[in-house]
């Protein structure tokens, strides 16, 4: 028996006549990086909202650590070490970078109903939020406005909020979306060393990036697995080259 | 902070000075109007906690402030009269003393906070605006149909409620109170929005999924602060009888919520202080105006289209400039 963190197994959801995903099966290993590729249109973010409780699925379930998750509400799904970063840049834009971080940091702890202390003067919640900005190289923006933030600052602090959920598992949602060379370059040097302290699964369009990163990677088309295995294995398959690498693969 | 501050200052020395510039003038009505300016700035603030920063739109907040009221008054007709309270296990009377009838004011308004939160949180954006609003006039409808409270005709207060060492029924005493007990409830709140609980309620706002993905549980949040809104809303609503020394319906009535909410966008969102400013604002220009005119709506309609346009973070964020960003 294979040690995986999630199992999916026969997941389906149609909208109307499409499907988005069609029993669709896969397992992520504990410790690895597991990408999900396929053309628009696939299901590879329907997939990860399934995950993540965002979208109920018509059918098929989903294992996390061995347990039944998929009537588990959003935020319970996160607090058991479940959490994802989006492709769209999902911030709060009116916070600091710093009480960006702050505010995951508190979401793991059992509540915030703490009424009277300042929480901009809490100084175990700053420094601990502040270690994971310094993490993703932004600890001498602390002070900035999320929402003034360049866009590639905004991707690193949404990996610093999803780093300090303490998550098991981490769903990255086209992490690299809207950047440049330079910023692809520096997020995967942020996401290379997360491999094996915690587990990843990917979605990418950027196949340097799948390739530089995954273990495993799974091709979907139409909410199918069509081909599924080590990076060089898909690089090779006909099947995959056919249905979605092309021509300049 | 230093316009802020002077900002703030100045209004606090305002608010002191106006029993004797009253006296001072010669119009004793001035600490009357002033008291409902008090009055009407808490029932806003307490408003503008879950609007400004929780993002819930009620359109239905007068009702609080109605049951406060009505929560006042009908234990003050039971002591009037001698009767007892219904629906009670136990035999009580009533009383006149505030150290009970307001802190049961605020809880009654946040027992009924915690049921039409409760209900109306399942939705969001417009139909929690219409949800709210709903609510608001079925209670509205109900004390409008209720003969022994006094139907439409509502109820009168025969004694204001007493409070040991104060003579309530003094205007200027009264005044003190009013605006002791908005400074207390303004602090309170100003706590809460910058606490752990206020960062959720505030971050809720801005984007209420993200907050969810990061594992916390709004709704609850959300409620909480809908029912501490309701419990300030009711504490307005034991003042605001002890004001009028009457109780009516209309209080409740939808016209009511809208015109807290107008206070709110006029002084500021997400301000708090900006509250205060407004109801001064409000009741002040529809005194003013409505000596000349009988349609004052004419007038003040224009002015709050251009505080939203030109003053988009309302009058208060005018004040105070940038620094207010931090309140």
């Amino acid at each position: 028996m294979t040690d995986a963190i999630l199992e999916v197994q026969g997941l389906s959801k149609f909208f109307g006549a499409v499907a988005a995903s069609d029993s669709l099966t896969f397992q992520v290993e504990r410790g690895c990086c597991h990408a999900l590729i396929g053309p628009n249109g696939a299901g590879k973010s329907t997939a990860i909202a399934q995950i993540t409780g965002e979208v109920r699925p018509d059918g098929g379930s989903i294992r996390f650590n061995g347990r039944e998750i998929s009537r588990w509400p959003v935020h319970r799904r996160a607090r058991a070490g479940l959490n994802r970063s989006y492709q769209i840049t999902s911030i709060f834009p009116a916070f600091s970078a710093l009480d960006t971080v702050a505010l995951a940091v508190l979401a793991r702890q059992p509540h915030a109903f703490r009424f009277w202390r300042d929480a901009r003067r809490d100084e175990r919640l700053r420094r601990s939020a502040r270690s994971f900005l310094d993490r993703v190289g932004l600890g001498d923006r602390a002070d900035v406005r999320a929402g003034d933030l360049a866009h590639g600052e905004q991707r690193q602090l949404e990996v610093a909020m999803v780093l300090a959920t303490n998550p098991q598992l981490v769903l990255l949602d086209e992490p690299m979306a809207g950047m440049g060379r330079a910023e692809t370059q520096q997020m995967l040097d942020i996401l290379r060393p997360l491999k094996g302290s915690l587990s990843l699964l990917l979605v990418e369009h950027d196949m340097d990036v799948v390739f530089a990163l995954a273990d495993v990677v799974t091709v979907l088309v139409k909410g199918r697995v069509i081909a599924s295995g080590t990076p060089s294995s898909i690089r090779a398959d006909a099947d995959v080259r056919r249905a979605y690498l092309g021509d300049g693969a | 902070m230093r316009r802020r501050s002077v900002v703030l200052a100045a209004g606090l020395a305002l608010l002191l000075a106006v029993p004797p510039l009253a006296a001072i003038a010669g119009e004793p009505f001035a600490v009357t109007l002033a008291s409902r300016v008090l009055i009407y700035a808490l029932a806003a603030a307490s408003l503008d906690f879950i609007v400004g920063y929780g993002g819930m739109v009620s359109f239905g907040h007068a009702a609080f402030l109605g049951l406060g009221a009505y929560t006042v008054g009908i234990v003050a007709s039971h002591a009037f009269d001698g009767t007892a309270v219904p629906l009670l296990p136990f035999a009580w009377h009533g009383t006149d003393s505030a150290l009970i009838q307001w802190p049961l004011a605020m809880l009654i308004s946040a027992l009924f906070a915690l049921v039409i939160g409760a209900l109306s949180l399942r939705t969001a954006g417009v139909y929690f605006i219409m949800i709210t609003l709903a609510f608001a006039q079925m209670l509205y409808h109900l004390f409008l149909t209720l003969p022994t409270y006094g139907g439409q005709d509502g109820l009168n207060l025969w004694r204001r409620s007493e409070i040991p060492g104060l003579d309530l029924a003094d205007d200027v005493s009264f005044y003190y109170l009013t605006l002791a007990l908005l400074i207390i409830s303004l602090l309170i709140l100003k706590r809460l929005v910058h606490s752990r609980f206020g960062m959720v309620l505030r971050a809720g706002k801005q984007n209420e999924p993200r907050l969810q993905a990061l594992g916390i549980p709004t709704v609850r949040y959300k409620l909480l602060a809908f029912v501490i809104a309701g419990a300030f809303g009711g504490l307005a609503g034991a003042l605001t009888v002890n004001h009028t020394e009457f109780v009516g319906p209309g209080l409740l009535h939808w016209t009511r919520s809208g015109e807290l909410l107008v206070i709110v966008i006029l002084g500021g969102l997400g301000s708090l202080y900006g509250s205060v400013v407004g109801a001064a604002v409000l009741l002040i220009l529809e005194e003013v105006i409505a000596g000349w005119t009988e349609h004052w709506m004419i007038v003040l309609g224009p002015f709050l289209v251009l505080v939203v346009l030109f003053a988009r973070r309302g009058l208060y964020g005018w004040l105070a400039g940038r620094e207010a960003e931090g309140d």
